[in-house]
């Protein structure tokens, strides 16, 4: 009996305890008392980067633009909540936006980019495009160093490239590289097969990370390389990692020998791994972190916050798009008209009024809208128009309506499903809605062609020839088994091809942006797929974060210049 | 002596039974590791697919994969993981200890708090806190672990403050050991609320019933007749007696405890054992999940076998008679 009272004692004095030592300890009241303040700072901070981006670069990036330097405060801890799953660090292995997040902090790339997608200086001070296109130079910065002390050379930089050539999934990056010159230890010249605009955005913080040679070039799979993360994780970047699970936090510490000199401000970055986005609101909303991405169903909440900054600002490179993939193999989706039918019968302002509560734009082509190859006059079927649907399916045959398969996952994949099915009733197609348990089941059925429509999300990644020609490339059609945003609509047009070559091929901007424009054109009126809408990308920060990664990379960018003002 | 033996070589081939049933009840979902991997990183690229199933011998046949990783086990090694590539036995033996802490405070808690009102309520069945204690546990067990835990959060988490709402340390912890357990305690709370309140409404239910039925009992009717108190009938005649049942269920449950676990474990980022078997799922990271289920299930194995011994030291009934199962 004196046992049981005593164990029963214990547990209830512990829960006192900690509960007594539950006490605030974040710092919202505080924020928020002088929150009017930090606001203004931060206006300030995005105005001059705005103007920075129309000046020259300097080598200094933006941060002395963005604020005064007495003006910033060196040093603090960020917190950072994430939902992604990291596998590890190493980017010229994996793409990805949970490995480029974490790893554009540990790793440097040779550029960066500004808000009008011009290349900026990083580490490459300088570099240089031949006129023919087929010759691109980097002038590499003399005081860089990876994190173990080792410099950092043209070697590293040829070594980072070609392994990314062998093994990176997006090929089209540096498919053209012929050759990769480091005879000068701070000279990179790279030689291309054709010319190859998108060289210099896969030279971008997330895609080209300069890793050690010294490091990986040792004989082992690099795709399994046992450095590829770790707490021993040697990169090249602002920040060097000093407590690394992947599955749930990843510490990151300033790196003192940074080749910016007095950056980067923050002591420290702490990045928490919560995959559940309930908790992670809740945990923002209880100011256990700075920074977070916030879903769109709980913007409303954060923006009258006066503890928090709620903004849209950043990730426009990434340029995801919510899209239908039309089977063009599907017997009812074969024809030009059954595909224009049921891409007219659907609302789509409707479709980003109430799935998305309005956290979305219109983009009417494949090619995210706040790029300069965006044609926002493609010829489109975005306006519903239920009678014109109508006449389209009988001048096919198709008028007495017909059954559709749509593979669908939770959450935004099963609501946009159901709102298609109500749309499309009133031009008598009955889609059967097919829940599948996750994503892997969905992939292996998207690659695999079994399916007649289905709602997914595509990412531009910077460059069309990056992120968008695989959408639409005839060879880019992978028999079954597939893989999932290839050419999942089976789609083909050779016009369409050429033109998207051209465009690749080219480093003249005027030039690409009308080789893109015609080829929109031809694909929209192809209609492979249904465009819905570009979501808004919201971040969420306590109002002391300064200077955030609101450039088109958002946070898949370096945070050298992210300072804190308390 | 004979039936432990019995028991333990009955557990090897149910190990090896689950081994080979959950190896295929795996492979039945569509899709593989190298299709998440392949949608984590927005991947076009059909050789690199092909490359990381050559990797982890994705592209072997069934049986081939079978016998190499029945072959491994039975060498101790559980395979590398395919998201992480790292070992999946340093991955579980980093995430056991928290779940092991949280299975056993939500159920040491459960146990506790569930015997004792069990008890009371079964001294006066007809009183009204005899009625109260059966519509809460009622209540607590209808109630599923993440609305539980979600309320919690937004409670006693957000609303109020008085606990973190997830993970195990503060992110900026910084300490001796004893500020660091306390700070573990302070994180523990919650998701052990939420987990062992749906074996408190068991546990509460099982031992009023029990202990009703002892404290009619002949014994207990003895006991008073000798002039024993009312408290040391109750605990030292009845309960003994009326924790049997409660005990037997103890550890058939444990390996449930750790089912409910996957769902506490994602509300609440805490890094155990659930939550790494439950994103191993959507990412067909079968070697984790396969050594998840194989650590679960010899968990299991293991509690039953230490039930059996509990159970042979509560009842001396059973140590006279050799029965091995209650």
């Amino acid at each position: 009996m004196n046992r049981w009272r005593y164990l029963f004692a214990v547990l209830v004095a512990l829960g006192l305890v900690a509960a007594a030592c539950g006490g605030s300890d974040d710092d919202g009241a505080e924020t928020s008392a002088d929150g009017d303040s930090d606001t203004e700072v931060s206006a300030d901070a995005e105005d001059s980067e705005d103007e920075a981006t129309d000046e020259a670069p300097d080598d200094e990036g933006d941060a002395e633009d963005a604020a005064a330097p007495g003006d910033i405060t060196p040093g603090g801890t960020i917190t950072f909540a994430f939902s992604a799953g990291i596998r590890h660090l190493n980017g010229t292995v994996q793409s990805g936006y949970a490995t480029a997040v974490p790893g554009t902090q540990v790793n440097a790339s040779p550029l960066l980019f500004d808000e009008q997608y011009q290349p900026q200086p990083y580490l490459a001070e300088s570099w240089d495009v031949s006129d023919d296109g087929l010759t691109v130079t980097l002038n590499l910065r003399e005081n860089a160093v990876f994190h173990d002390g080792e410099p950092i050379t043209s070697e590293d930089v040829a070594f980072s490239i070609l392994t990314s050539q062998a093994n990176h999934p997006f090929k089209p990056m540096f498919e053209p590289v012929q050759d990769v010159d480091a005879s000068d230890p701070l000279t990179v010249v790279i030689t291309l097969s054709k010319p190859h605009p998108a060289i210099l955005m896969a030279m971008s913080p997330g895609l080209l990370p300069i890793i050690p040679q010294h490091i990986f070039d040792d004989g082992q799979d690099i795709q399994t390389h046992p450095r590829n993360g770790g707490d021993d994780f040697v990169g090249s970047g602002p920040f060097q990692v000093v407590e690394y699970d992947a599955a749930e936090i990843i510490r990151l510490e300033k790196f003192d020998d940074f080749f910016i000199e007095g950056q980067p401000y923050l002591d420290e970055i702490i990045i928490d791994i919560v995959a559940d986005p309930n908790t992670l609101v809740l945990g923002v909303d209880n100011g256990d972190y700075d920074m977070a991405t916030l879903p769109n169903t709980n913007v409303e909440q954060f923006q009258g916050d006066d503890r928090f900054t709620v903004e849209a600002k950043g990730h426009e490179a990434i340029g995801q798009i919510d899209w239908l993939f039309l089977n063009t193999r599907s017997e009812a989706l074969s024809t030009v008209e059954a595909r224009q039918a049921i891409s007219l019968a659907i609302d789509q302002q409707a479709w980003r009024d109430i799935v998305e509560l309005g956290y979305n734009q219109a983009n009417v082509t494949g090619i995210q809208n706040a790029s300069p190859f965006y044609n926002k006059d493609a010829p489109n079927f975005d306006e519903r128009d239920v009678d014109r649907a109508m006449e389209l399916l009988d001048s096919v045959g198709l008028g007495d309506g017909f059954e559709l398969d749509m593979p669908a996952t939770a959450g935004k994949s099963l609501q946009t499903a159901e709102f298609v099915k109500q749309n499309l009733e009133d031009i008598g197609v009955t889609v059967n809605i097919r829940q599948l348990p996750d994503f892997p089941t969905w992939a292996a059925e998207i690659a695999g062609g079994t399916y007649d429509m289905t709602w997914t999300q595509v990412w531009n990644w910077g460059d069309p020839v990056i992120g968008v020609h695989r959408s639409y490339n005839c060879d880019n059609r992978i028999d079954p088994p597939g893989v999932i945003w290839s050419n999942n609509s089976w789609y083909c047009n050779e016009d369409v091809d050429a033109l998207l070559d051209q465009a690749g091929s080219t480093f003249d901007n005027d030039e690409r942006q009308d080789f893109y424009f015609q080829a929109s054109e031809l694909i929209n009126e192809d209609a492979p797929l249904v465009y819905l809408g570009k979501p808004d990308w919201y971040q969420v920060r306590k109002t002391r974060v300064q200077n955030p990664p609101t450039g088109v990379w958002g946070f898949m960018s370096p945070w050298h210049e992210v300072w804190l003002s308390e | 002596m004979k039936a432990i033996a019995a028991r333990i070589a009955q557990a090897l081939g149910l190990v090896l039974a689950v081994i080979v049933l959950n190896f295929f009840l795996i492979q039945i979902a569509p899709g593989d590791a190298a299709t998440a991997i392949a949608g984590e990183q927005s991947a076009s690229d059909a050789e690199i697919i092909e490359e990381i199933r050559a990797q982890y011998g994705l592209d072997k046949p069934l049986l081939t994969q079978l016998g190499i990783y029945i072959g491994n086990v039975a060498r101790g090694d559980l395979g590398n993981s395919i998201w992480f590539n790292e070992p999946v036995t340093d991955l579980l033996m980093e995430r056991i200890w928290p779940t092991v802490l949280l299975s056993a405070a939500a159920l040491g808690f459960a146990l506790i708090l569930g015997v004792t009102v069990g008890t009371l309520a079964a001294r006066k069945p007809d009183s009204l806190v005899s009625h109260s204690i059966t519509v809460l546990a009622l209540v607590g067990f209808a109630m599923p672990a993440f609305w539980t835990g979600l309320l919690l959060l937004i409670l006693v988490g957000v609303n109020f403050d008085f606990f973190p709402v997830s993970g195990f340390h503060d992110l900026d912890f910084e300490g001796n050991w004893f500020e660091s357990w306390l700070d573990i305690g302070q994180h523990l709370i919650l998701p052990a609320l939420t987990l062992g309140i749906i074996y408190l409404a068991q546990y509460s239910r099982l031992s009023r019933a029990s202990m009703l039925e002892v404290l009619e009992s002949d014994y207990v009717r003895t006991a008073r007749a000798k002039g024993l108190s009312e408290r040391s009938v109750i605990f030292k005649h009845g309960l003994r007696n009326g924790i049997i049942p409660v005990v037997t269920i103890l550890g058939l449950q444990f390996g449930a405890v750790l089912s409910g676990a996957i769902l506490v474990e994602s509300v609440f980022a805490w890094p155990g054992l659930g939550r790494l078997a439950f994103e191993a799922v959507g990412r067909r990271d079968t070697p984790v999940l396969l050594g998840v289920l194989l650590l679960v299930s010899v968990s299991v194995i293991v509690a039953n076998l230490l039930t059996d011994l509990v159970y042979r030291l509560i009842d001396p009934r059973i140590r006279v008679s050799g029965g091995t199962n209650g």
